[in-house]
């Protein structure tokens, strides 16, 4: 039996070092997987799409090259019109929660935190709630005050666990994790008492909770793209920060990190890419959980691979989960992504009793 | 050793008072730290070396009195460089996810390297030389988390070393290793410190540590510096009965039973 469990150990030591030692491999074929995501994305549906008219319509509109293949007119808005924004709203907000998952797990050192953790979600949703129950209908270009009030709900959550849960000091991080729970609890309880009065709107209160990226558009896509990889971008540039807090804040501030400086700066970037991908998509879980936990175990905890392999995998991910919800009948993608990652979450976490450790 | 240090001190603590809330931990303390030496600080419990420590390398700000790196106040002294200047070997830390122990060594070069683009060749040449160095060459693939608490205190001893600062402090650095890795330490620090130059200041709980490797030893007690000078002065029996309250016969002092 011991040389059994040793020779599994040796095989499993070998491949995963074999992966490890190559980050450009599993950076690569985690593009693959975006493309393929991309070209099943607009292909599949209702009416099927070749690979070939997908890249067609995408040149033509996006560069005015004709790449020699002709399309038809009704295929030319389905692709670019309706299934293309949408895949590439997927693919933005699963880079978004993939990043800010990893970052938040990084900062908090806690394997468990994932993007919603300092109440980010609970605020969004009361946000949601209330753009739903206001007797106002205000609509600014595509954005509703639903987009508006979650957005800015989620921003505020994280602010005030920020605030509250302070920086600096003996037992910090608890106390920031405690206040993320404590904040998160009573905005949950508000966003009860909104869905017990909400009468006929709750089904929509609930479509946001679900999360779904049925209403993507250009325009929400447009609007909320910079922010998210403007914030991905600057969380990347200060991936060796986040590397050194690994080692805990006494050892960082040793090393020449500003901790508080950066914490505040790394959960501010976090929150804002949370933020701007709940506001146009709703609450959709375990991307940000899950994708970083299973890059960290092919590359290694070094941030300047874990973050940008991360926001690949995390968009290939989204975009896969978000086909599979719509060729079964456009379920929330939320139900999707919770369906299938939690299972595969447990699995990881039963390997990681067999000595691969998380 | 004296006669080539020159005038400015390393590191100099003038007049130092540090205090949490109400409480006083170090109170008026004097020490000055000549480049290249190499001291011990010892004391009882709660005598304040870890606070003294730590306001000496500027993380803990001072309630009153000053500490000069260099002749220049350490308050002045942009991160970077008192990440440069000073190494402090970190308390063994739990790490949140896996990690391959020659990438927590390289953590030691990020007061070194370029914030974006990571670590140069000269840095990886830098890990390596520490992890050769500390002896944990077989241990550079593992994962830090497998380790025992004595070899992630290498691990650690191995980060500071790879920051190649000109002073390196330490604090209680053999708390967890059996007595082979306490000497091979001990040795490292006469090492870098003689043929290196590095300044070595190390907060030690083993007299008989302190009086062996360290030509001098500073004794702590209540917030006050009681001792300073060569082990046979500060470690004499009388002061080890005064200052630690246990008989001097337990402590088998190289130097005490002089």
């Amino acid at each position: 039996m011991a040389a059994g469990a040793l020779s599994r150990d040796v095989e499993a030591g070998g491949l995963a070092a074999w992966v490890r030692a190559r980050p450009l491999v599993v950076g690569a074929v985690a593009v693959a997987a975006l493309l393929l995501t991309l070209v099943l994305g607009v292909g599949l549906g209702s009416v099927r799409v070749a690979p070939a008219e997908t890249f067609a319509v995408i040149f033509s509109r996006l560069f005015g090259i004709d790449i020699g293949v002709t399309v038809s007119p009704a295929t030319d808005v389905i692709v670019w019109d309706l299934r293309l924004p949408r895949v590439l709203t997927a693919m933005l907000i699963g880079c978004a929660l993939a990043v800010a998952g990893a970052t938040f797990q990084g900062l908090l050192r806690n394997p468990l935190a994932d993007p919603y953790v300092l109440g980010t979600a609970s605020g969004a949703a009361v946000g949601a709630a209330i753009a739903v129950l206001l007797p106002v209908q205000l609509v600014v270009v595509e954005f509703g005050l639903l987009h508006g009030l979650a957005f800015v709900g989620a921003l505020a959550s994280a602010w005030l666990v920020f605030r509250l849960g302070g920086t600096g000091g003996a037992g910090g991080l608890t106390r920031l994790l405690l206040t993320g729970y404590a904040v998160g609890s009573v905005l949950a309880a508000v966003l009860t008492m909104a869905m017990y009065v909400s009468g006929v709107e709750l089904r929509q209160i609930f479509s946001f909770l679900l999360g779904g990226l049925g209403g993507s558009s250009w325009v929400r896509l447009v609007v909320a793209a910079p922010l998210i990889i403007g914030s991905s971008v600057l969380i990347m540039a200060r991936g060796r920060s986040l590397d050194g807090m690994l080692l805990g804040d006494a050892a960082a501030g040793h090393l020449g990190i500003d901790v508080s400086r950066e914490r505040g700066v790394l959960l501010a970037l976090a929150s804002m890419a949370t933020a701007a991908a709940v506001a146009i998509s709703g609450l959709i879980g375990f991307v940000g959980l899950v994708v970083p936990h299973v890059v960290r175990l092919l590359v290694g905890p070094a941030a300047h691979r874990v973050l940008p392999i991360s926001a690949i995998a995390g968009a290939a991910l989204l975009s896969a989960a978000d086909l599979g919800a719509r060729l079964v009948g456009d379920v929330p993608v939320g139900v999707v992504m919770a369906l299938l990652g939690a299972p595969f979450f447990l699995f990881l976490l039963h390997r990681s009793r067999s000595g691969y450790e998380l | 050793m004296t006669a080539i240090a020159s005038a400015i001190p390393a590191i100099a603590a003038k007049a130092l008072t540090v205090g949490y809330a109400g409480r006083t931990v170090i109170d008026g303390a004097e020490l000055s730290v000549a480049p290249g030496e190499r001291l011990a600080l010892v004391g009882p419990n709660g005598a304040g070396k870890s606070s003294l420590l730590r306001a000496m390398t500027g993380v803990l700000a001072p309630r009153a009195g000053t500490v000069e790196l260099l002749g220049e106040p350490v308050e002045h002294v942009p991160r970077k460089q008192l990440a440069r200047t000073i190494a402090v070997v970190p308390e063994v830390a739990d790490l949140p996810f896996a990690m391959p122990v020659a990438e927590v060594v390289a953590l030691g070069r990020l007061p070194h390297e370029p914030p974006i683009t990571g670590l140069r060749p000269t840095d990886v040449a830098a890990v390596d030389g520490a992890i050769e160095r500390i002896g944990i060459t077989h241990l550079r693939r593992r994962d830090m988390r497998e380790l025992s608490m004595g070899e992630r205190q290498l691990v650690f001893i191995a980060v500071a070393v790879a920051q190649a600062a000109p002073i390196l402090v330490l604090d209680e650095p053999t708390t967890h290793l059996d007595i082979r890795h306490q000497v091979d330490v001990m040795e490292l620090l006469v090492d870098l410190n003689e043929r290196d130059g590095t300044t070595v200041i190390a907060v030690l709980h083993d007299l008989a540590l302190a009086a062996h490797f360290f030509p001098r030893v500073v004794v702590l007690a209540a917030g006050r510096v009681v001792g300073d000078g060569t082990p046979g002065e500060t470690l004499r029996a009388d002061r080890i009965r005064e200052v630690f309250g246990v008989d001097p016969a337990l402590v088998r002092l190289p130097v005490g039973a002089a």
